[in-house]
C-alpha cells in the first residue's frame, strides 16, 4: 500500500469576513485579499510541510493544479514540484494537471518527463479536466472539455511511448513533430493517477484494459468511496481483467490529535472554514454548461448538492468524507475502509483550510509514527 | 391578435439534421432567428410579424427541439445551416430578421451570402466586441439576476420570475445553455472576424436597440450602423434587451416600418 500526504496549499491567511461581501472564494474574489508577505509565508511554510512528511513515514507527496482561487494556490504544480523534487525522497505526485485549460499539452509531457528524470523515476503523473469555475476563469469553452481533455491524454501518452518524431492529427491540438526531450525516466511511463469526485463516464475510461489507470476519488462520502471503486472493478471484470488495489486511490483529509475530543475541537474551525468558505461556490459557477452531461448537471442541480451547501464537522466526520481521531481510531477507521474497498493509494491532506503550522506538523508527526506504517503492515 | 391564423409545426433535415420550425400567417417570408434562451410558442410581437408576413421561426440546431449537430462547433457553421435551409425551403426574396445570438447568426449568414434575402433586421445583436464596454456574465447568472438583467420594465421580470420553471422544461433550458456555451463561450459573444465583412451587406439592413439594454449595451449598435452599409438604427425606450417582448408594438412598428420602406 502506497500512503501519500498531500496538500492542496490553501491562502490560509484570508480575512474570514471576505465570505460577508462574496460568496466564494473562486473566480471573481478579488486578489486585494491576497497579500505578498502571507504568500511568501505560506509557500515556504507548506514546502517544508511536505518536505518533513515525505521523511516522516509517509511514501511520498501530492500537488495538485488550481487557478485564479484561495483554496489552493497551485496554479503551475510543476514549481512546487520542481522545488520539491531534489529535497524529497518518495513519490512525488502531481494529482492533476487540468489539460483542457492548458494550451499546448506537448508543454505537459515536457515537464512530466522533466520531474520523473530529475526524481530518477519518481513521479505520479496527475491528469484532470479542471473544476467547473476554472472553465470561468480560463475562457475555455466547457463543451469541448471532455474531447479536449482525451485528446491531449493521448498526445501525451503517445508522446512518451513511440518513437518520435511523428505527427499528431487531432481536432484540437495538429502536430507536425512530436518529439519530446527528455523522455520519461520511468519506462514505458510514469504511474497515472484519474482523480475525480465520481463520474462513471471517467471510470469506464481509466478502468480500461488499455489503461489501466489509478482511479482516485477525491473529497467524497465513503459510501460513494466504496460506490465508485466498486464500479471500476465492475467495469475491469467487464473488460477481462481484475483490477489491483494499485489500481484505486482515496484522497481524505485526516486530523490525528492525542484524543478523540482534541483531534475534533482542533480540525473543528478549520475544517468548516475549508467546505463552507473555501470551497463553496454558486453552481452556476461550479457547472458550467457542457462540463457535465445535461443528466449529470439535472442531478447537482436536483440535489443542491455537493459545494453548494453548508456543512458542520459532525456531517462531514458522519459521512466519513473527513477523518478526525486518536491515532487508534484514525488507524482503525482507515484500515477498516481500506479493508473494504480494497484501495491500495491513499492520499491524505495533511492540512485543511486554516489550520495553523504547528498543528499541520503535530498531524503529520503522529500520522508518519502511528498510523501511516500501522496500515501498510495490516492492508489487505 | 384574435385575428391571428394558426402556426403549423413542421420539421425537416437540413445537413443531416433534423430541425424543428413554426409557420404562421401570410405574404412575404419573414425568417426569424430567435436568441439564446430559444423560443417556445409565439410572443406577442412575432403574433403582430405573421399579420403582415409568412413568418418561420426555427429551433435552431442545438437548441430547443431540434437536434444537436454533429458539426455544431461554432456559430459559422449555423450561418451555413441557415443557407442550406432557406434553399431547402425554396425561400426567396426573405426578410431576415434575429435577437441578440440570432441577430448575429443573422450577420454571419448576411457576410456570406445575401441573394436569398430580401431585408436585414438585427435586434440586439451579439457577434461584436467594443473594447472597455462593461460585459454581463450570461453564464455566472443566476435565474433570477438573468431575468432582472433581459428586462428594464422589472415589474415583467417578476412576473416572469413568479412563473414556476416545470420540471420538463429544465431539459431544454440546460440543452439551449449547452448549445449557447457551444457558440458564445470563447470568444465571448462575439466573432473577432465579423467585422471585417460586415461591409459586404448589401440589403437594406435595420438595427433595433433597446436603450436600457444591460446584456449587450446600446454602444454596440452604432458599431453595426457604422459597419454595415445603409444600416438604419431605431432605438426603443424604456426598454431592455428584448424589444419584440417588452415592447412589442412599438418594435414591431419599427420593423414594418423599415421593410415596407425597403421594397417600395
Amino acid at each position: 500500500m502506497r500512503v501519500l500526504a498531500f496538500h492542496l496549499m490553501p491562502y490560509a491567511d484570508i480575512d474570514p469576513h471576505f465570505s460577508d461581501a462574496y460568496d466564494t472564494a473562486w473566480v471573481t474574489l478579488p486578489n486585494r485579499y491576497y497579500d505578498r508577505e502571507s504568500g511568501y509565508r505560506l509557500y515556504n511554510r507548506y514546502l517544508d510541510e511536505l518536505e518533513y512528511a515525505d521523511g516522516a513515514g509517509f511514501d511520498g507527496v501530492c500537488l495538485n493544479e488550481h487557478h485564479q482561487n484561495a483554496y489552493g494556490l497551485m496554479p503551475i504544480p510543476a514549481v512546487t514540484a520542481g522545488a520539491l523534487a531534489r529535497r524529497t525522497r518518495g513519490w512525488l505526485g502531481v494529482i492533476g494537471r487540468a489539460l483542457p485549460l492548458l494550451n499546448n499539452p506537448l508543454n505537459v509531457a515536457e515537464e512530466y518527463a522533466m520531474l520523473d528524470t530529475i526524481t530518477g523515476g519518481r513521479l505520479i503523473a496527475g491528469f484532470v479536466r479542471g473544476i467547473g469555475a476554472e472553465y470561468h476563469s480560463s475562457g475555455v469553452n466547457p463543451t469541448e472539455s471532455h474531447d479536449r481533455f482525451h485528446e491531449a491524454h493521448d498526445l501525451i501518452v503517445r508522446a512518451w511511448t513511440e518513437p518520435g518524431p511523428f505527427r499528431f492529427e487531432g481536432k484540437y491540438y495538429d502536430f507536425d513533430y512530436v518529439n519530446t526531450w527528455p523522455r520519461p525516466y520511468q519506462q514505458p511511463r510514469p504511474p497515472i493517477f484519474i482523480p475525480s469526485q465520481g463520474s462513471s463516464e471517467t471510470i469506464r475510461w481509466a478502468a480500461a484494459t488499455e489503461r489501466r489507470y489509478t482511479y482516485l476519488q477525491t473529497f467524497s462520502p465513503m459510501a460513494a468511496v466504496a460506490k465508485y471503486m466498486q464500479m471500476y472493478k465492475d467495469v475491469a471484470r467487464a473488460e477481462g481483467y481484475e483490477a489491483t488495489p494499485d489500481q484505486l486511490g482515496w484522497s481524505v483529509p485526516v486530523y490525528v490529535a492525542e484524543t478523540d475530543e482534541l483531534a475534533r475541537e482542533q480540525a473543528r474551525p478549520h475544517a468548516e472554514f475549508f467546505v463552507n468558505k473555501l470551497l463553496k461556490m454558486p453552481v452556476e459557477m461550479l457547472v458550467p454548461p457542457g462540463y457535465t452531461s445535461i443528466a449529470s448537471t439535472k442531478g447537482l442541480l436536483a440535489a443542491k448538492a455537493g459545494l453548494t451547501v453548508e456543512r458542520r464537522l459532525e456531517d462531514l466526520l458522519a459521512a466519513g468524507s473527513f477523518i478526525a481521531g486518536s491515532p487508534a481510531t484514525v488507524r482503525a477507521m482507515l484500515l477498516a475502509a481500506q479493508r473494504a474497498i480494497g484501495f491500495g493509494n491513499l492520499l491524505i491532506t495533511v492540512q485543511f483550510g486554516t489550520l495553523p503550522h504547528d498543528l499541520t506538523m503535530n498531524n503529520i508527526r503522529l500520522l508518519g509514527e502511528q498510523v501511516v506504517p500501522f496500515l501498510k503492515e495490516h492492508a489487505a | 391578435m384574435t385575428a391571428a391564423v394558426p402556426e403549423t409545426q413542421h420539421r425537416i433535415t437540413v445537413a443531416g439534421t433534423a430541425v424543428a420550425y413554426r409557420r404562421r400567417g401570410s405574404g412575404t417570408p419573414l425568417l426569424w432567428l430567435h436568441g439564446a434562451g430559444g423560443i417556445d410558442g409565439w410572443t406577442p410581437g412575432l403574433e403582430l410579424l405573421a399579420q403582415t408576413h409568412d413568418v418561420i421561426v426555427p429551433d435552431h440546431p442545438g437548441w430547443g427541439t431540434s437536434e444537436v449537430p454533429d458539426w455544431f462547433d461554432n456559430i459559422h457553421d449555423l450561418a451555413y445551416f441557415y443557407l442550406d435551409f432557406l434553399a431547402a425551403l425554396g425561400l426567396d426574396g426573405v426578410h431576415l430578421a434575429g435577437t441578440s445570438i440570432g441577430g448575429w447568426i443573422a450577420c454571419e449568414l448576411a457576410v456570406r451570402n445575401t441573394s436569398p434575402l430580401r431585408t436585414l433586421t438585427l435586434i440586439a445583436p451579439a457577434g461584436l466586441r467594443v473594447v472597455g464596454l462593461p460585459r454581463f456574465d450570461i453564464f455566472l447568472a443566476d435565474r433570477e439576476a438573468m431575468t432582472r438583467a433581459l428586462y428594464f420594465d422589472q415589474t415583467l421580470a417578476g412576473r416572469a420570475l413568479a412563473v414556476p420553471v416545470a420540471p420538463d422544461a429544465i431539459d431544454v433550458t440546460l440543452k439551449n445553455r449547452f448549445a449557447t456555451a457551444r457558440v458564445a463561450w470563447q470568444p465571448r459573444l462575439y466573432d473577432p472576424h465579423l467585422a471585417k465583412w460586415l461591409h459586404r451587406i448589401d440589403v437594406p439592413t435595420l438595427v433595433v436597440w433597446g436603450q436600457n439594454d444591460a446584456v449587450l449595451p446600446q454602444e454596440l449598435q452604432a458599431e453595426f450602423t457604422r459597419l454595415i452599409p445603409g444600416a438604419q438604427a431605431v432605438t426603443i425606450p424604456a426598454c431592455g434587451h428584448m424589444p419584440l417582448i417588452e415592447r412589442p408594438a412599438q418594435a414591431v412598428a419599427s420593423i414594418e416600418r423599415f421593410i415596407a420602406d425597403a421594397v417600395r
